[in-house]
């Protein structure tokens, strides 16, 4: 956690850049754009919410407010693995229409890096075969001749099943 | 000088309100053939600051209109008007107006000017009608229009001045009245007449003798600022004007008005503008919870420098004691100030039942009954958030109460009843819990008439059978109405079910008695505030729930033989003479308890709505207020679950919905799965 | 600096008379009825009063007739806030020993001139 904020102020923040923190979810690296990133923890025990997916493990206790956290390994249907030490719970903003954000974590196998990439480099992603539903990619980018998947949190983290019920009960 | 007056707009319109009610009250009691003139005093009295604040404020519609229901209302004060019941009832009218026009202002909507004029026109029928002195009113105006006549465009004006001997006595000054007059003109001349002047021994000395000649020069000074000057003075001294040379240019009357408004206009416009940022919601707060307040905060700053001063020695073994002391100090303070700042929060009901009154008034009249309301507990106080929610559930329920609870008049006479049927509005506390009873001497239920329509809506098979508290719970069911005709009162596409679903979203519930003849009895109970819940914390396998102690009836070590199954999977207990449907909360919850055989834990009896279920769990853990916090916030609503609160030690505990856990209980025994919420 | 009680039921009409005085600089004290006013007037001496008519309590009349009668009051300028139509009240005030009124509605420059004319 120290060594990543150090990081973040060691980077230069221009306007055609972004920052990305990548994590590894079943060997392949995303990143998120860094600054809808709250914190990072460890994995602790969460407390079960009922007649929800599998994926939904539950909610954590963030400064005061009910965090769910959602495991993205299940989410994206991909085999499950036992959580260990390089587990972490990644926190998030998400953003809801234009103003209202909420706050939800996501398991991932574990952080990687920090990324400054330059905007044009974020390529549109092709239909490829990765296991992340392209509707929850912005792009894809390449860095030290890797690939890291662009995730797109906002459409990804209020999508089907926690946007459709929400709307019912308003 | 430029003033923003937007900025008191807020409480012009906090305040007006309140006049609303005032008015409206005293009106209600005036109706009620009490003609004291204290009463009508006040009401008047509302209507006056309401008018002098619209105008000041520059809403001048409402300042007009309230003009008209002043001059009533001083007519009646001066007993030169009767007080009759149609006078009554138009004024209540206007109080309507009046609110929906302010309604409208504050939200930056457009008038109903129609409404507006409708009313006005009523209000001017009645002044017009039966004048009795008219006189006052407007007198002064018609009486500098015509002296307004004579304008000078000439060379300027005489004045002769003699003020009466006490004019100083009301603080009134002649020559401030001579500088005034001098500001007005380029150039004046003032000559002092001292002929009556008394000899010094008699001379008073507080009094005044000497007469002025004033001659102002200048072509554009007309009469009327001349009288302006000496207004306030016009009773204390003899006064001729007269132009110097006559030149008598009429311009006529409007003029005067023609300038007033030029003068208004931009103002409002202005203020208009200004206002918008203004908006906010806002409390009051009785002093005595602030002070209450504050107190708590000091004890609690003595407990902190208790505690730091540990920090400041070395730490050894006699401190513990004391630091024992200072922490449960802390606690105890802790949870004072947490009552206190939740008691800031607390209202009395009777803003919420101070509507019905005329709600009462209104809907009888138009119902041909006769009803007496009757209120009690209007001081009892619950939280804000609750209170502006349960206004509409209670509304609904009083005009239901009235349209079809209480009879008619004739057939509560063939029924051997008074012919005034009596609603009762009743509110007080009871445990954690604030209770509202909404009972009438009416009809009663009509249980026939009930089922019937129950299976005409396929809300119950054609065979079953139901206990009478059960069928009156049907009225909640959604897709149920009673209404043989669909009146205006109750045909409005909201019906009880919603009334159930308001109240339960204010973590409340509500049900209803009857008897045949004799009338029903709806129970509404909510919570205090919406914030903090006494609970009861259960175990089941890892997990720790919060049961809210509120809904508890009793817990228990469960006893074989006195558990039943019953068609399938359903098993019941049997409690002294009830058999209680067991809900095993993990088969529910899908999560994984300590054991699944009952006797190797315990039942918690919870009631809802007048169901009784018996919640198996592993063991209790303790009774403990918790602050509620929402799901919602960052996630979403979950059936069975009202919220969620973080226990001592950091982790997260849900706390159960009893009514929608009854609900998801029922859907499962029925063979519903427990709605399926998306597909993974 | 000249010293002003003001005295109205209505608190939006207070707040507004206040801090339009309190704006043009003067020392401004606020009372909600003719009692409360007659209090704060005996503890303390005020250059000008400015009173609303109808309040509950005690009017604004009888403050004027009271306070007048008080022997550091006899001079004191007293405007009593009126509305037009309100002539028969404006008689009784001067009665009471008003030295005179301000009609309202009123705007914030039309009360600070008035004012101005009393107080120099």
């Amino acid at each position: 956690m120290s060594e990543i904020a150090e990081e973040i102020e060691h980077q230069e923040i221009a306007n055609e850049y972004k920052e990305l923190l990548t994590f590894f979810l079943a060997g392949e690296e995303y990143g998120v754009d860094i600054l809808r990133v709250q914190e990072i923890k460890g994995w602790d025990t969460v407390t079960n919410i009922p007649n929800t997916p599998e994926y939904i493990r539950g909610v954590i206790n963030i400064r005061g407010s009910i965090v769910p956290i959602i495991d993205m390994r299940l989410r994206f249907n991909l085999e499950k693995r036992d959580y260990d030490a390089t587990t972490v719970v990644i926190v998030l903003n998400v953003m809801r229409g234009n103003k209202e954000s909420r706050t939800m974590g996501i398991v991932v196998d574990a952080v990687s890096d920090v990324y400054n990439i330059p905007l044009d480099d974020v390529k549109a992603s092709p239909d490829f075969g990765t296991a992340v539903d392209t509707e929850f990619v912005t792009g894809l980018a390449t860095v030290n001749e890797k690939m890291i998947i662009v995730l797109d949190i906002d459409h990804m983290l209020n999508a089907a099943e926690l946007e459709v019920i929400d709307t019912i009960s308003e | 000088m430029s003033i923003d007056l937007a900025q008191f707009h807020e409480t012009f319109f906090e305040e007006s309100f309140e006049g609303l009610d005032v008015m409206e009250s005293g009106l209600l009691e005036l109706e009620q053939g009490e003609v004291d003139l204290e009463n009508i005093n006040t009401i008047f009295r509302s209507a006056h600051s309401i008018k002098g604040g619209s105008g000041t404020f520059g809403f001048t519609a409402v300042a007009d209109f309230t003009h008209d229901m002043e001059t009533l209302l001083d007519q009646m004060r001066n007993g030169d008007r009767q007080v009759t019941a149609d006078i009554v009832n138009v004024l209540l009218g206007c109080v309507d107006t009046l609110r929906s026009m302010l309604t409208a202002i504050k939200d930056k909507e457009d008038v109903d000017v129609t409404a507006v004029a409708e009313m006005s026109a009523k209000l001017q029928a009645i002044l017009n009608g039966e004048v009795v002195h008219d006189g006052a009113p407007g007198e002064q105006v018609n009486d500098t229009v015509v002296t307004s006549k004579e304008q000078s465009t000439g060379d300027g004006w005489n004045i002769c001045f003699t003020p009466f001997q006490d004019i100083m006595k009301t603080g009134n000054d002649t020559v401030r009245l001579i500088r005034e007059l001098r500001e007005l003109a380029q150039e004046s001349e003032v000559e002092a007449i001292t002929d009556n002047l008394p000899a010094l021994e008699e001379i008073d000395p507080e009094g005044s003798y000497i007469s002025w000649n004033i001659r102002l020069y200048g072509q554009d000074i007309n009469e009327e600022e001349i009288r302006e000057v000496f207004a306030w003075v016009d009773d204390e001294c003899e006064l001729e004007i007269k132009p110097l040379v006559v030149g008598a240019a009429y311009t006529g009357p409007e003029r005067r008005d023609d300038s007033r408004r030029q003068e208004d206009a931009p103002d409002r416009r202005s203020t208009d503008r200004r206002s918008k940022a203004s908006e906010s919601s806002s409390i009051r707060v009785n002093i005595s919870k602030v002070d209450e307040l504050i107190n708590m905060v000091g004890e609690l700053v003595i407990t902190q420098s208790m505690l730091s001063q540990f920090g400041d020695d070395e730490f050894n073994e006699q401190h513990l004691e004391r630091l024992k002391d200072g922490l449960s100090q802390l606690e105890s303070h802790t949870r004072e100030l947490q009552e206190s700042v939740m008691r800031i929060r607390m209202m009395p009901i009777s803003f919420a039942f101070q509507r019905f009154p005329r709600l009462v008034h209104d809907l009888s009249t138009q119902f041909g009954k006769k009803i007496e309301l009757v209120m009690s507990g209007e001081n009892t106080e619950l939280d804000k958030t609750v209170l502006e929610k349960i206004g509409d559930p209670l509304v609904h329920l009083v005009r239901n109460s009235l349209d079809h609870g209480i009879e008619s008049p004739e057939s509560r006479i063939n029924a051997g009843k008074s012919e005034t049927g009596v609603i009762e509005l009743k509110a007080y506390h009871q445990g954690g819990n604030i209770v509202i009873e909404i009972r009438d001497d009416g009809a009663g239920l009509n249980k026939e008439k009930i089922l019937t329509k129950a299976r005409d809506n396929n809300l119950i098979g054609n065979d079953e059978r139901l206990s009478d508290e059960q069928i009156y719970d049907l009225i909640f069911r959604p897709g149920f109405s009673t209404a043989d005709v669909i009146s205006d009162v109750s045909g409005r596409g909201v019906g009880m079910d919603v009334v159930r679903r308001n109240i339960r979203e204010l973590g409340g519930a509500v049900d209803v008695a009857s008897s045949p003849g004799e009338g029903s009895v709806f129970t509404i109970r909510l919570p205090l505030t919406l914030a903090i819940l006494d609970g009861q914390l259960v175990g089941i396998g890892d997990e720790t729930y919060i049961l809210p102690v509120i809904s508890i009836v009793e817990s228990l070590q469960v006893r074989e033989e006195n558990i039943n199954a019953v068609a399938g999977n359903a098993e019941v207990y049997r409690l002294r003479e009830e058999y209680i449907p067991i809900v095993r909360l993990y088969q529910i919850f899908d999560i994984q308890p300590a054991s699944e055989k009952l006797s190797d834990g315990l039942l918690v009896v919870v009631e809802a709505e007048g169901k009784k279920i018996a919640i198996f769990v592993d063991d209790l853990l303790g009774q403990q207020q918790v602050v509620i916090k929402s799901l919602e916030t960052n996630f979403r609503k979950v059936e069975g679950v009202s919220g969620a609160t973080i226990l001592g030690n950091g982790t997260v505990s849900l706390i159960i919905d009893i009514a929608g856990l009854i609900e998801l209980y029922q859907n499962d025994i029925a063979g519903l799965a427990p709605s399926v919420k998306g597909a993974a | 600096m000249a010293s002003i009680l003001a005295v109205d039921d209505s608190s939006s009409m207070r707040q507004m008379v206040s801090f339009t005085l309190k704006g043009a600089g003067y020392q401004v004290t606020e009372a909600a009825d003719g009692q409360e006013a007659l209090n704060k007037a005996k503890a303390q001496q005020f250059d000008l009063i400015i009173t609303d008519v109808n309040m509950p309590v005690m009017d604004g009349i009888t403050f004027i007739r009271h306070l007048r009668g008080e022997a550091n009051y006899r001079f004191t300028p007293m405007l009593m806030l009126t509305t037009e139509s309100a002539a028969d009240k404006k008689a009784e005030g001067k009665a009471a020993g008003a030295t005179g009124w301000i009609v309202k509605p009123f705007n914030p420059d039309q009360l600070l001139n008035t004012i101005k004319k009393v107080l120099r």
